[in-house]
């Protein structure tokens, strides 16, 4: 039993539809909890007043945003190196949540800083990041529209997606040399461990990110089901005309 | 290799091949910027490093287009593809055909540029060593965008918003580095960082570009 | 060194168009492939150049050794007509040209600019860069389109010559060159639906 079988069209969609009522459940669960026990639950911080709020949701996006790159990249090195169609589909489906997920960082940040630093936007390397982020989203969505055949847009869209992560991260360092910005340090440093944020605001952050990870797994999977789908009637279609 | 840098430049020099076209433009949207932002000469001068900086950058997106469309039009990357030339060496020779005919002729235009957005005397310098520093990797990066969008029609729109995101490293630190020799800092950290960019995309783009040119030839 | 294709099957736009495709072009020989429009000629002789993966199958002896000529003839209309040669034969690490020329009568034609030449002349032009390449296998696709009868026997005479010389040729066409060649017919090589033949869409069925 290898994890590879599940690259069987069939296989794949058999478990994602058992596993998704689940993951639909969960996802709505904890985010709701998240949000609710979030917005009126915590107490107003002592120097952002209510407006600090607005991080359950801003921060689970941008972490979420920045993932969904991260699972694009894999699923897209996958595809070169072992060429599972489904591994490919799952990239193309991933980047249209993904999109959303980096919009959302950008509005809900842009609505955070318009009443702390003053300003809806500045060139601040975090945001600056973000906005590079989407502009990259945006052109690995546009080249999959634009090809006709799927598998050859797949290449070129799996390439695209490499060598833009390699220059998503020169784009973040460049940034951060061209201007130290106003945001404030982030919220969940994986590699030092400690923690900015206290445990009052902690929690419902943590269980909102988890729920924002479970709602792209499950929207990543019911739009991989489509996909496939999509490829099947294609396929059907192929072969009737060719029968013809 | 040689002979086809040759044709390529032969192309470009003929009448219809578009050499010049990037430095009309360079020119005009320089010319442009005073009419846009006001003549005062203490506000071009800050501004001056950034405009010749994007007005090259943009010059040199606009002549991608031809770069690999036509010899996929007429069949040449075909030919080529099938030719003992490996196809990373025929995209290298393109991209530099490119900067010879793009790139270096805005390096040399620049300074006159500079003159007319009240450059500052200490910036000239710095402009033309990040611009020579620079533009080779717009050339490089370029191509890799021209060879994603060769199959695709009318994909020159698609390209621009391909390439443009891919420059981000190469416009932050060369407009640094002429920004800060301008108000006369030392821009030298910048500018090996450029340097650092344009020798790494030299190195490793063609393989990506030659990589997605097969598929796309497929 | 033969051509050998063994249980070749290509796909077009990710459906099968032909499997199980086997034949042997050997030296001084030439092969001419026959079929209805749409059976498949362009992907098979795309395959055996290399320009795309074959789904299944072997391919022997095509490396570094074909010279092919598609559809469109890689011209620049801006170079003349020794300039586009000489390009050619530079890149393919050859340097003779005169010989290609005066086998299609473009000698009075050499400093014309390739733009100005007629649909043939440009064709005769396209099947001489194939001369200035040095390599034995000749993989041509429709390759007397808008030639006249001259032409055709100019075409005729040069493949010929090159066989004399130990060539091989694998010729797509409707027409009869008078070739002294074998005849292979594609058209039961067609992929039949069941079968399990690897195709990009196959996995979704």
């Amino acid at each position: 039993m290898s994890l590879w079988e599940y690259a069987n069209p069939v296989k794949f969609l058999g478990l994602s539809a058992r596993l998704q009522p689940y993951l639909w459940a969960a996802a709505g669960l904890c985010v709701t909890v998240g949000l609710v026990w979030g917005f009126f639950w915590t107490p107003d911080d002592f120097r952002q007043g209510s407006t600090v709020k607005i991080i359950y949701l801003h921060v689970p996006a941008a972490l979420m945003a920045i993932n969904a790159w991260f699972m694009m990249l894999v699923t897209s090195l996958i595809w070169l190196v072992r060429r599972h169609h489904v591994s490919a589909l799952a990239a193309k489906a991933a980047a249209p949540v993904g999109i959303t997920m980096t919009l959302i960082a950008l509005v809900t940040g842009a609505i955070w800083g318009q009443p702390m630093w003053g300003t809806w936007w500045a060139w601040d390397p975090r945001l600056t990041s973000f906005l590079i982020l989407f502009l990259f989203y945006l052109g690995y969505i546009a080249l999959w529209e634009a090809i006709d055949d799927p598998d050859t847009a797949a290449d070129l869209t799996s390439v695209l997606c490499l060598v833009g992560s390699v220059f998503a991260v020169l784009s973040r360092y460049a940034v951060n040399f061209w201007n130290q910005g106003l945001h404030q340090g982030t919220s969940v440093p994986v590699a030092t461990g400690g923690r900015t944020v206290a445990d009052v605001f902690w929690y419902p952050l943590l269980i909102s990110m988890v729920g924002f990870g479970l709602l792209f797994l499950a929207l990543v999977l019911y739009r991989t089901g489509t996909e496939i789908r999509l490829r099947r009637s294609r396929a059907l279609l192929a072969r009737s005309r060719g029968d013809a | 290799m040689i002979a086809l840098l040759r044709r390529d430049l032969m192309l470009a020099f003929r009448a219809g091949g578009g050499f010049g076209l990037g430095l009309a433009f360079f020119l005009i949207v320089t010319v442009l910027v005073p009419f846009s932002v006001g003549p005062q000469s203490d506000l071009l001068s800050t501004i001056a490093p950034g405009v010749l900086w994007l007005g090259a950058l943009l010059a040199c997106l606009l002549s991608l287009d031809r770069l690999l469309a036509l010899d996929f039009e007429d069949g040449t990357l075909d030919l080529l593809a099938t030719a003992p030339l490996p196809l990373e060496a025929a995209l290298s020779i393109k991209a530099l055909s490119h900067w010879l005919t793009t790139g270096l002729p805005l390096v040399i235009a620049a300074p006159v540029l500079g003159v007319m957005l009240n450059l500052a005397p200490a910036g000239f310098i710095w402009v033309i060593a990040s611009l020579a520093l620079g533009t080779p990797a717009l050339s490089v990066i370029g191509t890799f965008g021209a060879a994603l969008t060769v199959g695709i029609k009318r994909g020159g729109l698609l390209m621009s918003l391909l390439v443009l995101p891919l420059y981000v490293p190469t416009l932050i630190f060369g407009a640094e580095a002429a920004r800060r020799g301008a108000i006369g800092l030392d821009g030298t950290t910048p500018l090996i960082l450029l340097a650092g960019i344009t020798l790494g995309t030299i190195a490793l783009m063609p393989f990506a570009s030659a990589a997605v040119l097969r598929m796309t030839l497929r | 060194m033969a051509l050998c294709i063994q249980g070749v099957a290509v796909a077009r736009g990710g459906v099968p168009v032909l499997s199980g495709v086997s034949f042997t072009v050997a030296p001084g020989t030439a092969l001419i492939l026959r079929g209805p429009n749409g059976a498949g000629k362009t992907t098979l002789l795309r395959t055996i150049a290399g320009l795309q993966p074959p789904l299944s199958g072997r391919i022997d002896g095509a490396e570094e050794t074909i010279a092919y000529a598609g559809h469109a003839d890689g011209l620049k209309a801006m170079l003349s007509v020794t300039e586009n040669l000489t390009f050619w034969a530079q890149v393919f690490g050859q340097s003779d040209i005169d010989a290609a020329l005066a086998a299609y009568q473009l000698d009075p034609l050499a400093d014309r600019l390739a733009g100005t030449l007629s649909a043939g002349q440009k064709r005769r032009l396209g099947l001489a860069r194939l001369m200035v390449t040095g390599r034995p296998i000749w993989v041509l696709d429709e390759p007397t389109v808008s030639l006249d009868a001259q032409a055709v026997a100019m075409f005729a005479q040069a493949v010929t010559a090159h066989l004399a010389a130990g060539g091989m040729a694998l010729i797509a066409t409707h027409i009869d060159l008078g070739l002294n060649a074998e005849t292979f017919d594609i058209t039961p090589y067609r992929a039949q639906p069941e079968q399990r033949s690897g195709a990009s869409d196959e996995a979704f069925l």
